[in-house]
């Protein structure tokens, strides 16, 4: 478990954050999907994003990641602001995602669908496969890198697509509920993946349902319900909020926990 | 990891020495016009393939860009006496411009969105040119007859001229289509054809890249178009801008296999003979016999191999790994 109150000590140094929400509004209509949400996330950090269906965690994912643009409200990326720039252009500054639905390119192998992210910092082919096959190492699919893609088991399927995402090099790396439907071997897998990925120096932010892997994953968890964050905090004290239980896990997880 | 095995090259070579020499074994005009509607429906079918079989732009509106190449090079020389070979480029770049400037809006279209909204384009194109009095409107553009020789791209006593010339420019898309299957670009126009949003995270310009695409394809198909104005020397909106030359060249790149290098050019070579000789054949009987044959293989390969023929030599030793 990292420290877990790093996010102030380092606010304290004046350090620029990798991630900062600042009032993000998202509307669909008269929905408040996202409702002046404030964050941020330091370098080095994993933070969780949790709540129940419906809270606006993926539209916030959306927000940060280009997909949608705020009705009102400033996202900052490593002290720059990127509210209204493109996914793409997100993504080349070093914002990498995934989808809760597996985005997968399907006629390509695994290794030519890691190669395909890579090719974001290469113009060749070459050393693009040499990335590719790294990244596939890492990860752990190097053996099937030559399996047609939709050939895989849900569990590396997802774990494609974090290659995928991890070959165009991010800085921030954000992943869209990677392991619901995960066994419990697949699922340590994927928490080990990710222990691993921030070792290498990416900054983690992850919407989850798996308590049990946020719990030991997370440094914080900012808590959302019906587009508003109700509670940021460490792991331990999320757990044990009256809001986030009523909100969220439920009086039966207290018990569990506590 | 996608370069030619020695096997491959030398199958190219032989096939290309067989089709070289093809005008010596069959001498008669008929058999070499069909093999150049072969290249050229194969070279417009290539150029297809760039954003429909890569890119997943399924458009029907290739026409537009065939009767722009045809009838941009045809005025230049008819007006201006500009050398057709430059007419050529000339046209292939207005093609890409046109293409760009209908691209753009199009840019987050989709699927049969995209189909539609090209049919639309095609149909568009056909008539404004039919009303437009500069350029003959429906009574079309007749080529002045001039000496005969290559640097007029004119030839009158032989086909066989127009025979290397298409078969060059065919061979010059298939190199164009090889590069751009082998590049960066390739990859992310067939992440663009998977979807739109996987193309995004992985850091692909989705509007740009389609853009190239639809450009490539236009000037390519322009080429095609330039050389069917000197073949025949005669154009009209009936002839070089009708929605059934878009649908043809659709039909034989899924035939011959969308999103392979020589799938298309394979289905032009099944489905230009078949639909010229039951033309010859039967065609006085009955028009539409040749079609029924069309649609029969057509359907017969959908249903069978969904990946053309192409899929049927390809996908044996790749499917079961």
């Amino acid at each position: 478990m990292g420290p877990v109150f790093r996010y102030w000590e380092e606010d304290e140094m004046k350090k620029v954050p990798c991630l900062e929400a600042i009032g993000v509004t998202k509307r669909f209509g008269g929905l408040f999907a996202n409702d002046n949400i404030h964050f941020t996330v330091e370098e080095g950090e994993i933070v969780s994003i949790i709540g129940p269906n419906g809270a606006g965690k993926s539209t916030l994912f959306n927000c940060v990641t280009g997909f949608y643009h705020p009705n009102s409200g400033k996202i900052t990326f490593m002290g720059k602001e990127i509210t209204h720039y493109r996914a793409d252009r997100i993504c080349k500054m070093g914002v990498a995602r995934t989808f809760q639905i597996v985005q997968i390119i399907s006629d390509m192998s695994v290794l030519e669908n890691v190669m395909t992210g890579a090719l974001l910092r290469f113009n060749k082919i070459r050393p693009a496969i040499d990335k590719a096959e790294e990244v596939l190492t890492f990860t752990g699919l190097i053996e099937k890198k030559e399996l047609l893609s939709t050939g895989l088991t849900i569990a590396d399927k997802k774990r494609l697509e974090v290659s995928m995402a991890l070959a165009t090099q991010p800085k921030l790396l954000m992943l869209d509920e990677s392991m619901a439907g995960l066994t419990r071997v697949e699922l340590q897998g994927m928490i080990d993946l990710i222990k691993r990925i921030r070792k290498n120096g990416v900054t983690l932010v992850v919407v989850e349902h798996v308590m049990e892997a946020v719990m030991e994953i997370s440094d914080r968890v900012i808590v959302l319900n019906s587009g508003r964050k109700i509670m940021e905090g460490s792991p331990q004290e999320v757990v044990v909020n009256k809001e986030v239980i009523q909100a969220y896990l439920g009086e039966k997880y207290n018990v569990v926990s506590s | 990891m996608r370069n030619l095995t020695f096997k491959q090259i030398s199958l190219c070579l032989i096939v290309l020495i067989l089709v070289a020499l093809f005008p010596l074994a069959f001498s008669k005009p008929f058999p070499q016009h069909v093999m150049i509607l072969v290249f050229m429906f194969g070279m417009m079918a290539v150029a297809w393939n760039i954003m429909g079989g890569y890119a997943g732009m399924f458009s029907f509106g290739q026409v537009a860009f065939f009767g722009i190449g045809a009838y941009t090079s045809s005025f230049l020389l008819i007006t201006y006496h500009v050398n057709p070979w430059l007419g050529l480029v000339v046209g292939g770049l207005i093609a890409a411009l046109v293409a760009a400037a209908i691209g753009y809006p199009c840019s987050n279209l989709r699927g049969h969105y995209f189909a539609i909204a090209s049919i639309a384009f095609g149909e568009i194109v056909r008539t404004h040119f039919n009303n437009w009095k500069l350029i003959g409107a429906a009574e079309g553009m007749t080529l002045p007859m001039m000496k005969e020789s290559f640097e007029n791209f004119m030839f009158h006593s032989s086909k066989l001229p127009y025979y290397y010339i298409m078969l060059a420019f065919l061979i010059i898309s298939l190199i164009v289509c090889y590069f751009v299957a082998t590049s960066k670009m390739g990859y992310y126009f067939r992440a663009i054809k998977e979807s739109h949003d996987v193309a995004k995270v992985l850091g692909v310009n989705v509007v740009w890249y389609r853009l190239i695409a639809i450009m490539i394809s236009a000037f390519l198909t322009a080429m095609a178009g330039t050389f069917y104005a000197q073949y025949v020397l005669y154009l009209d909106p009936e002839s070089v801008l009708i929605l059934p030359i878009s649908v043809q060249v659709v039909l034989i790149s899924m035939l011959g296999g969308a999103g392979s290098i020589m799938g298309p050019v394979i289905g032009a070579a099944i489905l230009m003979p078949v639909s010229e000789i039951t033309r010859v054949m039967l065609g006085h009987k009955g028009t539409g016999i040749d079609m029924l044959i069309y649609g029969a293989l057509i359907t017969l390969i959908s249903v069978y191999q969904p990946k053309g023929v192409w899929g049927l030599f390809s996908g044996i030793g790749k499917r079961t790994k």
